[in-house]
C-alpha cells in the first residue's frame, strides 16, 4: 500500500500536474489559433469591457435572468464552485504536500470547515445527480460524458471526506481520493471540465456581441 | 429517442429523397471543417447540459415542458447527434434535423439570458440549417422566397417596373390626401433613402403610403431607389444560403452609395436590420454597416424630438408594446421604442416579461416563411406569448417588426384574443395632424 501511496503522490502526481498543465496550454493555444483562422468575424468583436460587464453580473447569483429563474441550481452552482476552488487549494493536508515538495506554503482552512465544505461539495453533487436523473428536460440531453464529468469531482471528494473520517481503510481512501484527484486534473484540458479554461471566454465574447454589437444585455 | 412530429414539406421531402449517405456525410464535415472554428468546438465541448435554457425558449414553455423543445435539447437532436455520428447520418434524420432548425426554432436568442455560460444556440441552428441549404433539404416556401432573391434581388418575385409603379401608385393614391405629396426616386444626394422589404410593395403598400405621408409632412429629405436592392429583406439569411445574404446585402449598401445619400432609414422590420448590423454585413467582410443604418423605431424617435411629427391627439385605449428580438435584444432600441410609445399613447401596458427578456413572436428567424405547412407549429409553439398578451387586459398591441406582426396576428386568431396589432408608422399616421385638403 505504501509504495502504490508514493507512487500516486509521486511519479502519477507528476504526470497529472504535467497533463494538466501542459494539456490545458496546448488547448488554450490551438483553440486561440483556431478562433483566429476560422471565427475572425467573431474574434474581431471580442471586447474586454463588454467581456468584462457580462463575466461581473453572471459571478452574480441573483443577476441573471438564468440564475433567477432557477434559484435551486444557482445556489448549489456557486456553492459547489466555491468549494471546489477553496477546498483543495486551502486544505492543510494539501499545503503540507506543497511544502514537503517544494518548500512553499501559504495560509491554509481549519479542518472542521474544509470538512464542513467537502460534505456540503457532495450533497451538491448528489442534487446535481438526482436533477440529471429526475428532471426530464436534463435527463433528455444527459450523455455519459456528463454523469463522468460529474461523478470525477464528487468522487475525489468523497473519497477525501472518507479518509479524513477514516471511514473504511483509511490508506485504499487516501489513495483513491489522490487517484480521482488526479484523473480531475488530467482531464479537465479533455473533457466536460474544460469549461474551467474556457468557460470566462465563452462567456466574454457573449457579453462582447450584446454590449458592442447588440447594445443590450446578455443576463 | 423518436421524433414524432414530422410534418410533410414538398421542399424537405424532395431534398431528402435526393440524398446519399456519402453525399451527407462529405457536406455536413465540408460545413463543419470549412466554415465552423473554435466557436461550435467550444459550445459543443463547454455546454454543461444543465438544462437552465429550458425555461428561455416558448416552444418549451407552450409544450408543458417538453425536453425536446428546449434550446439544448433541440441541439442535442441536430448538431449533438451529428458530433456523436461523425457525420454519419441518415437521410431521415437530414429531414428531422431540418424541421427542427428551420421551423422549432426561431434564432431569437432568448436563451442566451440563460445560459451561465454564454452558449449561442442560435448560431448552432443557424449552422444546422446552413448544412441543410448544402444538402438542397430547405422547406419548400423559404426556399421559394430565397429563389426569388437570387432572381430578382427581392424576396416577393417583384420585377423593376412593379416595384416602380407600386411607389408611383401610393404616391398618387397619398396625393388625394396631400396634394404635394412626393416618394422622389433615385434622388442623388438626398438625406435619407428608404428601404422596405418586399412584403410591404407585394402585400401592406399603406405602409409605403404612411411612410411617405409622414415623411413629407416632417418635410424630411427622402429618396426611394428604383433599382434592384431597394429590398432590404433577406430570408437567405435564415435558409442558410450565407453566399445570396452577401449578395443582397452589397447591393443593398451599393445602391444607397450609388445614390450618395447620407443614410438609410428602415421600415419597420425585424430581421433586415439583423441583417445589416449581425450578419450580412460580417459575411461581405464589414465589421458594421458601411452607411449608417437606421431603424424606423429610431427614426421617428428622432423625427418627434425635432419637433417635425405634430400630433393631432394621442392614442387613449391601453395599448401594449412587444419587443421585436432583432431590434431590442438585437440592437438596444427599447428605450427609443418606449419613448416613442409614449409620445404616441396615453396608456402603455407593459407585458411580462419585457424589453431584452420579451418572449418570442414564434414567426422570426424565417419560421413564418416556411408557410402553412408548419403554421401551427408556430400556433401550438406559442401559446405562453399569447397568454402573455391575454394577461395584459389590453385589446391593442403595438409590434414595430413586419415577422411580429404576422405572428401575432395568426397568434390573436388562433387563441382568439380578440386583439388589434399596429406598427408604428400605423398609429403616427393615424394621429398626427394633417394638413386640410380643398
Amino acid at each position: 500500500m505504501n509504495s502504490i501511496y508514493a507512487f500516486v503522490v509521486g511519479p502519477l502526481a507528476w504526470i497529472a500536474w504535467g497533463v494538466f498543465i501542459f494539456g490545458s496550454l496546448y488547448k488554450v493555444v490551438s483553440m486561440y489559433q483556431l478562433a483566429k483562422a476560422k471565427d475572425g468575424s467573431s474574434l474581431h468583436y471580442m471586447s474586454f469591457k463588454y467581456g468584462m460587464r457580462s463575466i461581473l453580473h453572471w459571478l452574480n447569483p441573483v443577476g441573471t435572468l438564468g440564475w433567477q429563474s432557477n434559484p435551486y441550481t444557482a445556489l448549489v452552482t456557486f456553492v459547489f464552485h466555491l468549494c471546489l476552488v477553496i477546498v483543495p487549494l486551502f486544505l492543510m493536508g494539501h499545503v503540507v504536500l506543497w511544502d514537503q515538495f517544494f518548500g512553499i506554503t501559504w495560509p491554509t482552512l481549519p479542518d472542521t470547515i474544509a470538512d464542513i465544505m467537502s460534505i456540503v461539495f457532495v450533497a451538491c453533487c448528489v442534487y446535481f445527480g438526482l436533477r440529471r436523473f429526475l428532471q426530464r428536460d436534463v435527463r433528455f440531453l444527459t450523455t455519459g460524458k456528463d454523469w463522468i464529468a460529474l461523478a470525477i469531482p464528487a468522487l475525489t471528494f468523497l473519497f477525501g471526506v472518507l479518509a479524513y473520517h477514516q471511514i473504511g481503510n483509511d490508506k485504499v481512501m487516501l489513495v483513491l481520493h489522490i487517484l480521482c484527484g488526479e484523473i480531475m486534473l488530467i482531464s479537465i484540458p479533455f473533457s466536460r471540465l474544460s469549461h474551467m479554461l474556457f468557460g470566462f471566454f465563452t462567456r466574454a465574447y457573449m457579453g462582447s456581441e450584446f454590449g458592442g454589437v447588440r447594445h443590450s444585455k446578455d443576463w | 429517442m423518436t421524433f414524432d412530429r414530422k410534418i410533410e414539406d414538398a421542399g424537405l421531402t424532395r431534398g431528402v429523397s435526393r440524398l446519399t449517405p456519402q453525399r451527407i456525410e462529405d457536406t455536413l464535415r465540408q460545413v463543419l471543417e470549412g466554415e465552423t472554428g473554435a466557436k461550435l468546438k467550444l459550445y459543443a465541448e463547454t455546454c454543461m447540459r444543465c438544462g437552465m435554457c429550458s425555461e428561455a425558449c416558448h416552444y418549451y414553455m407552450s409544450h408543458d415542458g417538453d425536453p425536446s423543445y428546449s434550446p439544448a435539447g433541440k441541439v442535442h437532436q441536430t448538431m449533438g447527434e451529428i458530433l456523436r455520428k461523425d457525420c454519419k447520418v441518415t437521410p431521415e434524420f437530414v429531414y428531422q434535423m431540418a424541421q427542427i432548425a428551420y421551423t422549432e426554432c426561431n434564432l431569437c436568442r432568448r436563451c442566451v439570458h440563460y445560459c451561465p455560460l454564454g452558449i449561442d444556440t442560435g448560431y448552432i441552428m443557424s449552422t444546422v440549417r446552413r448544412m441543410c441549404h448544402k444538402l438542397g433539404v430547405t422547406p419548400q416556401y423559404i426556399q421559394d422566397t430565397a429563389h426569388s432573391h437570387a432572381a430578382t434581388m427581392n424576396q416577393m418575385w417583384l420585377k423593376d417596373d412593379e416595384w416602380m409603379d407600386t411607389l408611383q401608385w401610393q404616391e398618387d393614391e397619398a396625393r388625394d390626401e396631400m396634394p404635394n405629396l412626393r416618394i422622389p426616386l433615385d434622388k442623388e444626394g438626398a438625406e435619407i433613402y428608404y428601404s422596405v422589404i418586399a412584403p410591404e410593395p407585394k402585400f401592406r403598400t399603406q405602409l409605403i403610403y404612411q411612410a411617405a405621408f409622414i415623411m413629407n409632412e416632417a418635410g424630411v429629405d427622402f429618396t426611394m431607389p428604383t433599382s434592384p436592392g431597394w429590398d432590404n429583406s433577406d430570408m437567405c439569411m435564415f435558409s442558410g444560403d450565407f453566399e445570396m445574404m452577401g449578395r443582397l446585402k452589397k447591393i443593398h449598401f451599393e445602391s444607397a452609395l450609388d445614390l450618395k445619400v447620407k443614410k438609410i432609414v428602415m421600415g419597420e422590420c425585424g430581421h433586415a436590420f439583423r441583417s445589416i448590423y449581425d450578419q450580412g454585413n460580417r459575411w461581405d467582410g464589414w465589421d458594421m454597416y458601411p452607411i449608417e443604418v437606421v431603424h424606423s423605431v429610431e427614426f421617428f424617435w428622432e423625427l418627434f424630438e425635432a419637433g417635425k411629427i405634430k400630433l393631432r391627439e394621442k392614442f387613449h385605449e391601453p395599448i401594449t408594446i412587444h419587443d421585436p428580438c432583432n431590434i431590442i435584444r438585437g440592437r438596444g432600441l427599447m428605450e427609443q421604442s418606449r419613448k416613442l410609445a409614449h409620445a404616441l399613447c396615453d396608456n402603455v401596458v407593459e407585458m411580462h416579461p419585457n424589453l431584452e427578456h420579451n418572449y418570442c413572436c414564434a414567426a422570426g428567424g424565417g419560421v413564418i416563411n416556411c408557410g402553412p405547412p408548419f403554421k401551427n407549429v408556430r400556433m401550438k409553439g406559442n401559446r405562453i406569448k399569447a397568454e402573455q398578451l391575454k394577461a395584459t387586459g389590453v385589446k391593442t398591441i403595438l409590434a414595430p417588426c413586419h415577422n411580429c406582426h404576422g405572428g401575432l396576428e395568426d397568434l390573436v386568431h388562433y387563441y382568439e384574443l380578440g386583439m388589434d396589432i399596429k406598427f408604428f408608422g400605423d398609429l403616427i399616421y393615424d394621429l398626427m395632424e394633417k394638413p386640410e385638403v380643398e
